[in-house]
């Protein structure tokens, strides 16, 4: 069922409505639904987060876009809230954490395995093997400070083990700054990969700076801070992937456009009825905005939107675990480095990400703390030494 | 630089007396305006009965056996004309728990390093034996969920729900600006939980039938019994430590 992006005119505007009781419904079950059904709210509430971020930002620049963007940007808050409000109260940041970095796996892998561009289909594995090692650090953190195991949110889709050390991603800022796609011939799908996967890093990044604060322990309020750090790089990478030379409206519209891809492809995976009801509702809105912003194109602009959105939607994005691809990936990438925007098997000692990087840790590495010595296991590492003590009770031990 | 009294006198400024003059005028501004709408607190509680009755699966559900012999098992317990998931439930529960009161333990030792104990308070020896019964405990049941065809490293609703109703016990423990007498108020919070969760899990066994397992779980309940002794012990010395010391002669961390 290809998805015909100028036939489907989708929910009109002015019927994009929501009531407080519509928009705070009954959230997905952390034991019972699928890991991917996480993912995928995480998802979409960092497209929702970035529609609304481009919005305000092209309003801040543009006097005769500013009441189009009000209109269209407060339905996609109401939106992002909808889609946020999913999450359950019993996930606590770290898990919902776990969450995130899942997705960045799972996600990123998918989008590298279907980028036509290889610049950017190797920018997409050089990036994943990073949030692939942060899950790691942060299911070491689960299992270490509160004694819980990370597969419990994983649910054996996505390895728990080293990727590139998230010790050695601090780069120079100059080293994070990647070469565009060319608007004029890029493949329309990479100009969705991009707008998908920086909204999402964003998302992730200002989850990180958000809740970071709120854990008690130091270890962990570091780690924050640390992998937020590699987070606000993720942006930097992607984020330079977009072509600055597209104009306003020519972004805007990729932009809904991406936003219609991505609802689409929650809703060809999605196995929670509920929320499959909204990705559904939303594939409908997403339209709707496409459409409208559509009009604008061809009255402000005098451009064929054609030009820009491809007829139909490509295959979904693929959400389901890459582990085969991951790994291959992580075999031979690992030691890769970025020197400019060109990708490097190695930097030279002085190279500036070098200092920058020796600086940053020159008082400790929590990423490197945090794990030490660790190896996941199913029921945590105690679980190991439980092996070892044995269960035998040999009646009162305390004295 | 870090305190090992945490009630001495400072600048707080929480309470309405801090600001005289500014709260009486706040006060008064308070009482003349019309709330905007009429009724009371009992109108959160309304959404909430309606959100509860569309809350649909609750938290979620315990997973099925995951062996034939727990298949067997569970048959067996329905014949009997009990809901075997209840059990299970409850042992995910107790398991998870001793698992985090392990990293509870390990969390006090640091305080102790930082800190050292009082008189009456803690020793070294004592934490260890304590973090070794938790760990002890998880590994019976680890052991006795796999008996009952369960799998030990699900969580079950019940582990889940008291993961939430006593998240802030490592939170306490985990900061850095709590001591070890603070952080045995947390442990305190904890071994009173395993007392009452065991001696109901202990009910729920023999009333299944399980009696071996009753009987082991009986010791763990000793033991546990013996932790809450010392916690309260520890924590009493430790006030009324406090309670003695001189205004602003706080001791610092030992090196
Ligand atoms: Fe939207
Ligand atoms: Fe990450
Ligand atoms: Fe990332
Ligand atoms: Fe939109
Ligand atoms: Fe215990
Ligand atoms: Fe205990």
């Amino acid at each position: 069922m290809a998805l015909d992006l100028f036939q489907e005119k989708g929910t009109p505007l002015e019927r994009q409505l929501f009531t407080w009781k519509d928009m705070v419904r009954r959230p997905y079950s952390k034991l019972d639904d699928d890991a991917f059904t996480r993912t995928r709210v995480i998802l979409m509430n960092g497209i929702e987060a970035d529609a609304l971020r481009m919005k305000h930002l092209f309003a801040r620049l543009n006097r005769e876009l500013r009441p189009h963007l009000a209109l269209v940007r407060r339905a996609e808050h109401h939106q992002q809230t909808m889609v946020n409000w999913l999450n359950p109260p019993d996930q606590t940041p770290l898990e919902t954490t776990l969450g995130f970095e899942q997705l960045a796996i799972e996600a990123t892998a998918s989008v590298a395995i279907h980028e036509p561009d290889p610049y950017l289909a190797q920018t997409y594995r050089f990036g994943m093997l990073e949030d692939f090692d942060h899950l790691y650090r942060y299911s070491a953190l689960y299992d270490r400070l509160e004694g819980k195991d990370p597969n419990n949110l994983i649910q054996s889709y996505s390895d728990i083990r080293p990727g590139r050390p998230t010790s050695v991603e601090h780069r120079h800022p100059l080293d994070d700054v990647r070469t565009s796609y060319d608007h004029k011939t890029a493949d329309p799908l990479s100009k969705l990969h991009a707008i998908t996967i920086t909204a999402s890093e964003f998302q992730t990044h200002d989850y990180y700076m958000t809740v970071g604060p709120f854990f008690a322990d130091p270890v962990a309020r570091q780690l924050y801070a640390e992998i937020a750090s590699i987070e606000e790089q993720h942006v930097t990478q992607y984020g330079s992937l977009c072509d600055p030379d597209e104009s306003m409206l020519e972004k805007w519209l990729l932009h809904e456009a991406a936003e219609v891809y991505n609802y689409y492809s929650c809703l060809a995976y999605e196995t929670n009825p509920h929320v499959k009801a909204v990705w559904q509702r939303f594939v409908d809105y997403e339209l709707g905005h496409l459409h409208y912003v559509m009009e604008l194109f061809k009255q402000m602009e005098r451009r064929d939107p054609a030009e820009v959105l491809p007829r139909t939607l490509p295959e979904p994005l693929a959400f389901k675990e890459h582990r085969e691809f991951v790994r291959k990936v992580l075999s031979q990438e690992v030691d890769m480095r970025s020197n400019g925007p060109d990708y490097v098997s190695r930097l030279p000692e002085d190279h500036r990400t070098r200092v920058y990087q020796a600086q940053l840790n020159s008082e400790g590495s929590p990423s490197e703390t945090v794990a030490a010595g660790y190896q996941w296991r199913p029921g945590t590492e105690l679980a190991a030494k439980a092996e070892r003590m044995g269960s035998v009770l040999e009646g009162r031990r305390l004295q | 630089m870090s305190k090992d009294t945490v009630a001495d006198v400072g600048m707080n400024r929480t309470g309405i007396k801090t600001s005289p003059i500014d709260s009486k005028d706040i006060i008064q501004e308070a009482q003349r305006a019309i709330p905007s709408s009429p009724g009371d607190g009992q109108g959160i509680l309304e959404v909430r009965k309606q959100y509860a009755r569309e809350s649909g699966d609750g938290l979620g559900h315990v997973p099925p056996p995951s062996s034939l012999k727990g298949m067997a098992k569970t048959a067996v317990d329905m014949l009997k004309g009990s809901k075997p998931t209840v059990f299970i439930d409850k042992l995910g529960e107790r398991l998870a728990f001793e698992r985090t009161g392990v990293r509870l333990y390990e969390g006090a030792l640091s305080k102790l390093d930082v800190y050292g104990s009082w008189e009456g308070g803690p020793s070294r020896e004592l934490l260890t034996k304590i973090l070794d019964d938790e760990l002890g405990h998880f590994a019976l049941l680890i052991e006795s969920m796999e008996k009952m065809g369960a799998d030990p490293t699900a969580m079950t609703p019940s582990a889940d729900l008291s993961a939430v109703i006593s998240q802030g016990v490592p939170a306490a423990i985990s900061d850095a600006r709590t001591n070890l007498r603070q952080c045995t108020e947390a442990l305190l919070v904890a071994e009173l939980t395993d007392n009452a969760s065991w001696e109901l899990l202990i009910d729920l066994a023999r009333g299944l039938g399980h009696d071996t397992l009753a009987d082991r779980f009986q010791l763990a309940l000793d033991a546990e019994a013996e932790h809450l002794l010392l916690v309260k012990g520890w924590l009493a010395a430790g006030v009324s430590t406090e309670a003695r010391a001189p205004m602003e002669s706080a001791p610092t961390p030992a090196p």
